[in-house]
């Protein structure tokens, strides 16, 4: 089995949030007014982690873009009372929609607060609602939902390259992120790959993963800036 | 026989709360009944809505609802784990407390169990905790616990109630259909006495660890994660000792309230509520020192993510609930309780109520400020909680009171038998005393040389 993870080269990366758009119009992740934004219910499975490092003067911010980590060693699937989270064969970190109860354990219990709950029952203004994925499954109000490394793209590469009798390439499988990154700073692939480029760039001089210290074993990997 | 001249003095006193119902009564029952509809509209709202209508977005997932989880479950550790360390011990002057008591564990740890399931987000899919269980979940084990004290609650407060059923099945003919069944047929022969305190003695002591387990595993739920000031190793204990003393607290207001309310004042002494008050004052100095063990140990520790929750609590936007907190759990209770002249049963009860509120604040600032401080800087939101969290939160304490209030209109809230059975035991709790010293003495006065025997031993 493959070991999907991500490096994210944070030289590359300009924070334009292409990533952030292309993700919210990929898997139906639900619109948020900013009454609800102000209250914390931003949607976003993707999202751009802001730190300010130094005091003013000499301010500077740092800007991650920050998808489901996808732990090899999750907090947050133990947790869970009904087995709603899992981490897959594929080493992905799923939500069983039709099974969670919303306790919001999990959500509780990342240490990345990747996870996010519907708060309540999703809506699209139009034009929006006509623009929906139908392959990705909308969510009731009352679950937790996350980012899937958009499993529906693994599902649809691994079909068709069953159907056209080869093995899956790389390029067959890329989440949306991924994807529509301008500066290409979003590589994803099969880490346990030698010859793959996450493989090679995960053991980069400049790689590191967030809150490392954890212990949670991240499969998501950022290579620091430099030159600045 | 059905006269109420022949009765005997504890149901001529003990029956009446049973039967008369004052005006008093009905006006209270009326308005705690009004408070408790309110809340069962604001939970329609909620269900129809979702939990948007709450106060809480990212970070606090957890907000009012689990708070008053931690709190009743806490509150409800009053009456079965008090009530039976004081039956194994044989603490005599038990006898009037248990069972206004163990009524309590009752009522409020079902009310308690009730905010998890507000708090889902799916309540329709709450048995998916039945027929998809993870055994890992922190959150099952919770279910196991509660469940299995909720269970032994019923029980042990069921049991000592059967020769009082059979009591009123013989006073009361008009509520035989009642108490008729609920008695078992009891007709108070040896065997039966025999066989009813094997049986209690039994469930109290499968009820200690049992109590001890369910805060424990209360306070696992935070513990087992890795976020910072949740992830504690003195959690359990800690939870367990806080139980235990909004549990006392919580008894001790219960007694002055039917004291006064079912004129009860000859059973319920002073003396009942010294002794009461003292326990209170160990677990005030108990739980003082696991606080003080739990901050001390962080702020030495120093490290950055527990330093930024423990800062929000000391001097940050939780410093008011905090510091009120302190205050209600630790200078006055341990003034009240601890100077002799204060603890009165006016006393006990102001200590009472105030540990209560701290009480309630200890939980609310466990749960808040590790939760709104997360290791990754994201937002500054702060949570307030809006009218749905309230309105349920007043609804469920209006509800304790009213199961209360009922209980006291079904069985005598001071258990006849027991107290019956204390007064013809008097003989046989001296005989008892005595045996606790050196035999062979003279009584009282000096109990003459130490026999050699002892001194080398």
């Amino acid at each position: 089995m493959p070991r999907y993870g991500m490096v994210i080269d944070l030289d590359r990366c300009t924070a334009c949030q292409a990533c952030v758009v292309a993700c919210k119009v990929e898997n139906n992740v639900p619109f948020t007014d900013p009454e609800a934004a102000a209250k914390g219910r931003t949607m976003l499975w993707i999202e751009l982690l802001a730190e300010i490092e130094g005091s003013f003067p000499s301010l500077r911010a740092s800007l991650k873009p920050r998808p489901c980590l996808m732990c090899d060693d999750p907090p947050c699937t133990k947790v869970c009372p009904v087995n709603a989270t899992y981490k897959n064969p594929d080493g992905i970190v799923a939500q069983i929609y039709p099974r969670c109860i919303g306790c919001r354990y999990c959500t509780n219990a990342c240490p990345y607060g990747v996870k996010l709950f519907n708060w309540r029952k999703p809506e699209w203004p139009q034009p929006m609602a006509q623009g929906l994925d139908p392959d990705v499954s909308i969510r009731p109000k009352g679950v937790v939902e996350k980012c899937t490394f958009c499993h529906q793209r693994l599902q649809a590469a691994r079909e068709r390259a069953a159907w056209e009798r080869r093995p899956m390439r790389e390029e067959d499988y890329q989440p949306a992120c991924a994807e529509v990154c301008p500066p290409n700073a979003i590589s994803f692939g099969d880490l346990d790959d030698e010859k793959s480029e996450v493989h090679r760039l995960s053991h980069h001089d400049r790689a590191f993963r967030l809150l490392a210290e954890l212990g949670t074993q991240p499969k998501v990997y950022f290579l620091r800036e430099v030159g600045k | 026989m059905n006269r109420r001249e022949d009765w005997t003095y504890e149901e001529k006193a003990l029956i009446p709360p049973v039967v008369d119902t004052s005006r008093l009564f009905w006006f209270t029952a009326a308005g705690l009944g009004a408070i408790v509809l309110w809340a069962l509209y604001a939970w329609y709202y909620q269900l129809q809505r979702g939990l948007g209508v709450t106060g809480m977005g990212r970070p606090v997932y957890w907000g009012f609802y689990i708070t008053n989880f931690v709190f009743f479950i806490g509150v409800s550790h009053a009456g079965t784990l008090i009530s039976a360390i004081l039956r194994l011990t044989r603490a005599e002057w038990r006898r009037p407390i248990t069972r206004a008591a163990e009524i309590i564990t009752v009522a409020v740890i079902a009310i308690g169990a009730s905010n998890v399931i507000i708090d889902l987000g799916r309540e329709d899919r709450l048995f998916n905790v039945i027929f998809k269980p993870h055994l890992t979940s922190p959150l099952l084990w919770d279910v196991l616990s509660i469940t299995t004290y909720l269970t032994g609650s019923v029980l042990y407060l069921y049991l000592p109630t059967i020769p009082d059923s059979a009591i009123l099945r013989d006073k009361l003919p008009h509520r035989r259909w009642l108490y008729g069944p609920l008695s078992l047929g009891w007709t108070g022969t040896e065997k039966q006495k025999k066989l009813l305190n094997r049986a209690i003695a039994i469930m109290a002591i499968i009820m200690v660890p049992i109590a001890v387990s369910v805060h424990t595993v209360v306070s696992w739920v935070f513990a087992m994660t890795i976020q910072p000031m949740w992830h504690s190793s003195i959690f359990g204990p800690y939870f367990v000792v806080g139980a235990i003393y909004s549990g006392i607290a919580a008894i001790i207001v219960a007694m002055a309230i039917i004291r006064k309310g079912c004129h009860l004042e000859a059973f319920l002494k002073p003396l009942h509520f010294d002794y009461l008050g003292r326990l209170l004052l160990v677990m005030t100095l108990l739980w003082t020192y696991f606080t003080f063990a739990e901050y001390v140990t962080t702020y030495y520790g120093n490290s950055p993510d527990e330093i930024k929750v423990m800062m929000s609590k000391l001097t940050g936007p939780y410093a008011p609930y905090f510091w009120t907190m302190v205050i209600c759990c630790l200078p006055i209770p341990l003034v009240i309780l601890g100077v002799k002249r204060f603890r009165t049963i006016t006393g006990t009860v102001i200590a009472s109520l105030l540990i209560n509120v701290g009480m309630w604040l200890e939980r609310f600032t466990i749960v808040i400020p590790t939760l709104s401080n997360p290791r990754i800087p994201r937002y500054n939101v702060h949570y307030t909680p809006s009218w749905v969290e309230v309105s349920l939160m007043a609804g469920c304490f209006a509800l304790f009171i009213l199961v209360y209030m009922g209980f006291t209109k079904l069985f005598p809230i001071i258990s006849i038998w027991e107290i019956e059975e204390g007064r013809e035991g008097v003989q046989e709790t001296t005989e008892r005393l005595e045996s606790y010293l050196p035999e062979g003495g003279e009584g009282g006065e000096a109990a003459g040389p130490v026999p050699a025997a002892a001194s080398v031993a």
